[in-house]
């Protein structure tokens, strides 16, 4: 045995030095950088699927789908699908410490825990919007070349257009944020993974089994529709105004982190 | 130096720690001892603020270790099962902890080096057998050099030489005038480590107590005696406290009196001794009799008692 344990410089425990922490964890596993890679695929490959099929099947049978035509979202529809892979990942970079035990160690080295979820989210989100961004703007910039074959395309200057475009990338982000902190307030992959595409996708259809008055109110406020309002060029008139639907999202995933942090603060690890 | 006082923890109604009050001085390697389920790995999650006691508290170094600003460098600890993240090589393992500290990248690889990972340092750690899964734990421990070490079953999985190496290390930390805190059940292990000893059973404090006193203290320090006439001089064999029974068939174990005593009573009443032999107790005797009623899992049958 030669350990040698000299002095240590001062080993403080700070933000900025989680924040360094979180990134090695995120960058150090094989899954993250997979699902990130997939999500980006993704949303790349159906920017050139979706529009092919449409220019090589023009004009459509159905005059509404002329009339109807949104060439922003039939670029972004890869979107959809990267929504889940970010948001899967966002559940498993908290509840695969649980599963491992590696939050023992984790919170053995940041006995204080709330800097461990900040640094988490904020690791996360940047790396994910800093990702997701440029695929959603080449998405769109590829599915508009395809389109404009037939001239169906749009550019950036129309109304709405760039919102729509970051949009969706704040909203896959947001989705993934969302996914985060419902994994750190149930600790436990399928619980999480189950309550987030609930929230999503089946809140909806039970929403629409109610009487079509109440649907017209409730229906908007859905973390789905909230969400994705900023996503679209048009939206439907019963629908929310782009950002605050955005917004409202946004206070769906304080809520959700805010329970997630004051449970970590309380319960045993 | 750890300091315990009226330590409780209930999962519900159940008890799982009940009352501890000790505590572990610096400079000696200080054994924690008890059958499984006795507590305490409870008792060394409290420790790091894991767990949150019920009631009781318990500080390292004069504070809850929570309230620590360089928390790695106050204690180092190697927990129950594995702490690690199955997904992760062991060295962005152990950076991601160190970095939380700033603690820099020379010190990973000095603890990787310090035990013998360096190899499969950049392998999954998933894929680790239990010895290279506690060796990894250990590195965690050493990480921030600290102060105190608790190490939770660190035997566990170890090969001999392994075993040798902990041994070792847990004394070399302990002469550095380190605080040093080992649980394990079993006893053959800290008979050879520890100089003082913490027993516990169902959650209760047992013994606090120097492992030589812990030994000494143990009823079954008793002599056998085998002689050519033993009903004669079990007879002679009386006084306050001396009880004598009969083991063996042929064999007699006397407490209360010394070799000596016995010798002399036999040899006045010319009874011939073919053996007399002071039987001190191993520290595993001694655990026996005081925790016999603290045992929580007993098993059935007599096999597979150890887990």
């Amino acid at each position: 045995m030669t350990t040698t344990l000299e002095a240590p410089t001062t080993q403080r425990v700070t933000q900025a030095r989680v924040l360094r922490s979180e990134w090695t964890k995120l960058r150090s596993l094989r899954s993250t950088v997979w699902s990130l890679l997939a999500a980006l695929i993704l949303i790349i490959g159906l920017s050139i699927l979706v529009p092919a099929v449409r220019v090589a099947h023009w004009p459509p049978p159905d005059p509404n789908d002329v009339r109807n035509f949104d060439p922003v979202g039939i670029s972004l529809g890869g979107t959809f699908l990267a929504q889940m892979a970010i948001g899967v990942l966002g559940v498993l970079l908290m509840t695969g410490e649980y599963a491992t035990g590696m939050i023992r160690a984790t919170f053995a080295a940041v006995p204080r825990r709330l800097p461990v979820l900040w640094a988490k989210l904020g690791v996360f989100g940047a790396t994910s919007l800093v990702l997701v961004t440029p695929a959603v703007l080449a998405g769109f910039f590829i599915g508009q070349s395809i389109l404009a074959s037939k001239n169906l395309d749009t550019t950036f200057g129309k109304p709405d257009v760039a919102r729509a475009v970051f949009g969706s990338a704040l909203y896959v982000v947001a989705v993934g944020l969302l996914g985060m902190g419902l994994g750190a307030l149930l600790r436990n992959t399928a619980a999480a993974i189950s309550t987030l595409f609930g929230a999503l996708f089946v809140l909806p259809l039970i929403v629409r089994l109610l009487p079509s008055d109440w649907q017209n109110h409730v229906s908007r406020y859905l973390p789905l529709n909230a969400g994705s309002a900023v996503t679209n060029v048009h939206n439907d008139a019963g629908s929310m105004a782009p950002w605050s639907g955005f917004g409202l999202f946004c206070v769906y995933i304080a809520v959700v982190v805010g329970l997630a942090a004051w449970k970590l603060r309380r319960q045993d690890a | 130096m750890i300091e315990a006082r009226g330590l409780t923890k209930k999962y519900g109604e159940k008890v799982a720690v009940d009352d501890l009050s000790f505590s572990v001085q610096p400079g000696v390697v200080t054994g924690f001892l008890g059958p499984n389920g006795a507590g305490k790995s409870t008792t060394m999650r409290m420790i790091l603020g894991l767990d949150a006691p019920t009631s009781g508290t318990v500080t390292v170094n004069g504070k809850p270790y929570r309230d620590h600003v360089a928390p790695l460098h106050e204690v180092g600890a190697l927990l129950e099962a594995r702490s690690i993240h199955s997904g992760r090589s062991a060295f962005n393992h152990l950076l991601s902890l160190a970095q939380t500290s700033g603690i820099p990248r020379s010190r990973v690889d000095e603890v990787i080096d310090a035990v013998g990972l360096r190899d499969v340092a950049k392998r999954r750690a998933g894929g680790f057998s239990l010895g290279m899964g506690q060796r990894l734990g250990i590195a965690t421990a050493l990480l921030g050099d600290p102060r105190t070490v608790i190490l939770d079953e660190p035997v566990n999985g170890l090969d001999p030489e392994g075993i040798r190496w902990i041994r070792s290390m847990l004394k070399g930390l302990a002469g550095e005038g380190r605080t040093v805190f080992v649980s394990s059940h079993l006893m053959s292990e800290m008979a050879l480590t520890a100089e003082h000893l913490i027993v516990v059973g169902k959650g209760k404090l047992i013994a606090d107590t120097s492992m030589d006193a812990f030994i000494a203290g143990a009823s079954r320090n008793v002599v056998r005696v085998r002689s050519v006439d033993n009903s004669a001089l079990s007879a002679l064999l009386t006084g306050p406290d001396v009880t004598v029974r009969t083991v063996d068939a042929d064999a007699l174990e006397v407490s209360g009196l010394t070799t000596d005593q016995i010798g002399m009573t036999a040899g006045r009443a010319g009874i011939t001794l073919l053996e007399l032999a002071a039987q001190q107790a191993s520290l595993e005797e001694a655990f026996m009799d005081m925790t016999h009623d603290s045992v929580e899992f007993r098993p059935t049958t007599s096999t597979g008692a150890q887990r």
